[in-house]
């Protein structure tokens, strides 16, 4: 397990450092100003000077690089200047406890809806329940988020006050439950999908001849043998879902104004905010790297023959 | 004696694509309890397709036709309920290919226990003794550890025995063995028909064998029925098939035996073409086309399985004589 871990740290430090200076090139290359932005479009030419100045922006990009680097590698990523005096990193991690509830819930969404309806379908192929199904998964995959989001808030938030309209506040449950579920529903439909297919490619392999042989019963030779190797791909989207949700759902957390990762990506992407938007994309780099790394334990966990 | 096993005038056809194709095409015989037959055949004769609609394992799509009757029971007739209380325990199947029967992800001794725990109502720890107990049976030292082990950790060989022991764990009346060894190396082959010959014996478990290998079946069965696309073309007890075949398919399956004694052919004689495919007409004998003893008759009509000169059933026009062959 140690020499797994040892062999892909590396391989996942070059991946983060490969994104760090994409980000970082992608926000200093893109035109716009942001000096500019902050000084407002009345500002004289010197004052716009000494923001540059002040922000270091006039410095070389190669020195700038290798100044937010080192930084980075120290833990700093920087000042947003958007949000005067506030760092970046803080101003994450004060958002990312929304964005990480919203993303746990999303997959809890998808996992609890997807695979039990995948393993449905798959008990009675092209019966009733799975032809709803697979007519159900293409409106969820078809279905773009925002616009779920909205048809939700107006039926559930807006119509009958059943959950509350926008905001983030106690008991936060209620401000997380239309919107990770808007977030789940798709991955749900792609679940059940994968589930369905993986379920009946198993059920076709030997080892259920074996144990129909041997008079288990359907039920245990679905849920006993054949869902552990249903599992194992499913694990792979989990984890990756996971850590794509984790670096901020910019669409959700905007149609809910949730306070997440996602917003303040959102918000700095607007104000050419470059340290916050290289310090998210950075986060959610990282987020993804971390989940794969974690699904690749996970899968020994699982299946016996990686272990080796 | 009443036969434990009846299956009568067995059909099987698929339809793929539109077209139906028929792989067994009224297949009728009896095993008597303790008995054990075999069923010989090359790829596609049917012989497979048999055992597994003797099991009920096909597929939804497969349209079964005939009767099966265990100890009386109407077979087709049982619902999930009751299959699934039959099999394991009354009848029980070890299959080709060990290395993709057991599951990957599941530990032997789950794979071991879960059979006795449901048709013996052993408890847990008392399903793990009785477990390691038959590992020991089927030849696997240090049993108790082994249990905790998952199948990528046995060979091939260990894989088959234990796909044995799960066969005779709750002490069927009949195994259906179909092609245990040919996945086998060919060391290993005889150590498990061995085995299965040990384990049938000491409970008087009937078995029936399915082997494309004459040889093999020939030294394990009492009685031997010969398929060809999809029907019984020879039956017969093993020894007088052995010596004085009446098909000529039969004749040329035991010629086809590679010898170790006697004046030996140059090459070894091989059957010219192959078994018929997917539909297989109907008015003309199916073995026609390959056989050295054709006539215009067995193209346009097909020999139903009838009593010859040699005393045993054999569907042939001209079945061969009386004349014994020589036996290796």
């Amino acid at each position: 397990m140690s020499r797994f871990l040892l062999r892909r740290l590396p391989q996942a430090l070059i991946v983060l450092f490969g994104v760090v200076t994409l980000a970082f090139l992608m926000t200093h290359v893109v035109p716009g100003d942001p000096a500019r932005l902050i000084a407002g479009p009345n500002a004289s030419a010197a004052t716009v000077a000494s923001i540059h100045h002040e922000l270091g922006l006039d410095r070389s990009l190669g020195y700038q690089y290798w100044t937010y680097l080192r930084q980075a590698v120290q833990g700093d990523l920087g000042t947003s200047y958007a949000l005067q005096g506030t760092s970046v990193a803080s101003a994450i991690g004060h958002a990312l406890p929304v964005s990480a509830a919203v993303a746990v819930l999303g997959v809890l969404w998808e996992v609890l809806l997807g695979v039990p309806i995948g393993i449905i379908a798959a008990y009675r192929p092209r019966g009733l329940l799975d032809r709803a199904t697979t007519f159900g998964s293409l409106i969820g995959l078809s279905a773009p988020p925002f616009w779920l989001g909205l048809l939700l808030l107006y039926a559930l938030a807006y119509k009958s006050s059943v959950f509350p309209l926008s905001g983030y506040s106690n008991p936060y449950i209620n401000y997380l439950i239309l919107p990770s579920f808007t977030l789940g529903l798709g991955g749900a439909a792609w679940y059940a999908r994968l589930t369905r297919t993986n379920m009946l490619e198993a059920l076709r392999s030997p080892y259920v001849q074996t144990a129909r042989a041997k008079g288990m019963p359907e039920s245990v030779i679905l849920l006993r043998h054949c869902l552990r190797n249903v599992l194992s791909p499913l694990l792979t989207m989990l984890g990756m879902d996971l850590g794509y949700f984790l670096g901020g759902v910019v669409v959700i957390e905007s149609v809910f104004g949730l306070p997440g990762v996602g917003k303040l990506t959102f918000d700095a992407i607007g104000t050419l905010d470059i340290p916050m938007i290289t310090g998210a994309v950075l986060f959610a780099a990282l987020f993804i790297v971390v989940m794969n790394l974690l699904v690749d334990l996970a899968y020994a966990a699982i299946d016996p023959r990686v272990r080796r | 004696m009443t036969a434990l096993l009846e299956v009568d005038d067995l059909t099987v056809g698929f339809e793929r694509d539109g077209t139906r194709s028929a792989a067994v095409r009224g297949v009728s015989f009896e095993v008597a309890a303790g008995e054990r037959v075999g069923i010989v055949g090359e790829s596609g004769s049917g012989k497979s397709v048999t055992a597994q609609a003797v099991m009920r394992l096909l597929p939804l799509s497969a349209e079964v036709g005939g009767a099966v009757r265990f100890a009386g029971d109407d077979v087709l007739g049982y619902d999930a309920k009751r299959l699934a209380g039959w099999r394991g325990s009354d009848i029980a199947m070890v299959f080709q290919d060990p290395m993709s029967s057991l599951n990957p992800l599941l530990r032997i001794g789950t794979q071991l226990t879960e059979g006795l725990r449901r048709h013996r109502g052993l408890s847990k720890p008392a399903a793990r003794e009785e477990a390691a107990r038959l590992l020991r049976t089927v030849g696997i030292a240090d049993a108790e550890r082994r249990l905790r082990d998952y199948p990528h950790s046995f060979s091939g060989g260990m894989r088959q025995r234990v796909c044995i022991a799960i066969a005779a764990a709750c002490t069927p009346k009949l195994i259906i063995a179909d092609e245990p060894t040919t996945a086998l190396d060919v060391t290993v082959q005889a150590q498990v028909l061995d085995l299965m010959d040990e384990l049938t014996d000491r409970h008087g478990t009937a078995t029936v064998l399915i082997s494309h290998d004459l040889g093999v079946v020939s030294s394990f069965c009492d009685r031997i029925l010969i398929m060809y696309a999809g029907r019984v073309v020879e039956a017969g007890p093993a020894d007088d098939i052995i010596a004085r075949p009446a098909h000529p398919y039969t004749r040329a399956l035991l010629d086809s035996i590679p010898r170790l004694h006697g004046e030996l052919p140059r090459r070894l004689p091989a059957i010219p073409g192959s078994p018929p495919f997917g539909t297989v007409p109907a008015d003309r004998c199916s073995f026609a086309d390959r056989c050295p003893r054709v006539q215009d008759v067995c193209r346009t009509n097909d020999p139903a399985l009838e009593p010859t000169a040699t005393g045993r059933p054999a569907a042939c026009f001209f079945p061969l004589d009386s004349v014994p062959v020589e036996v290796r």
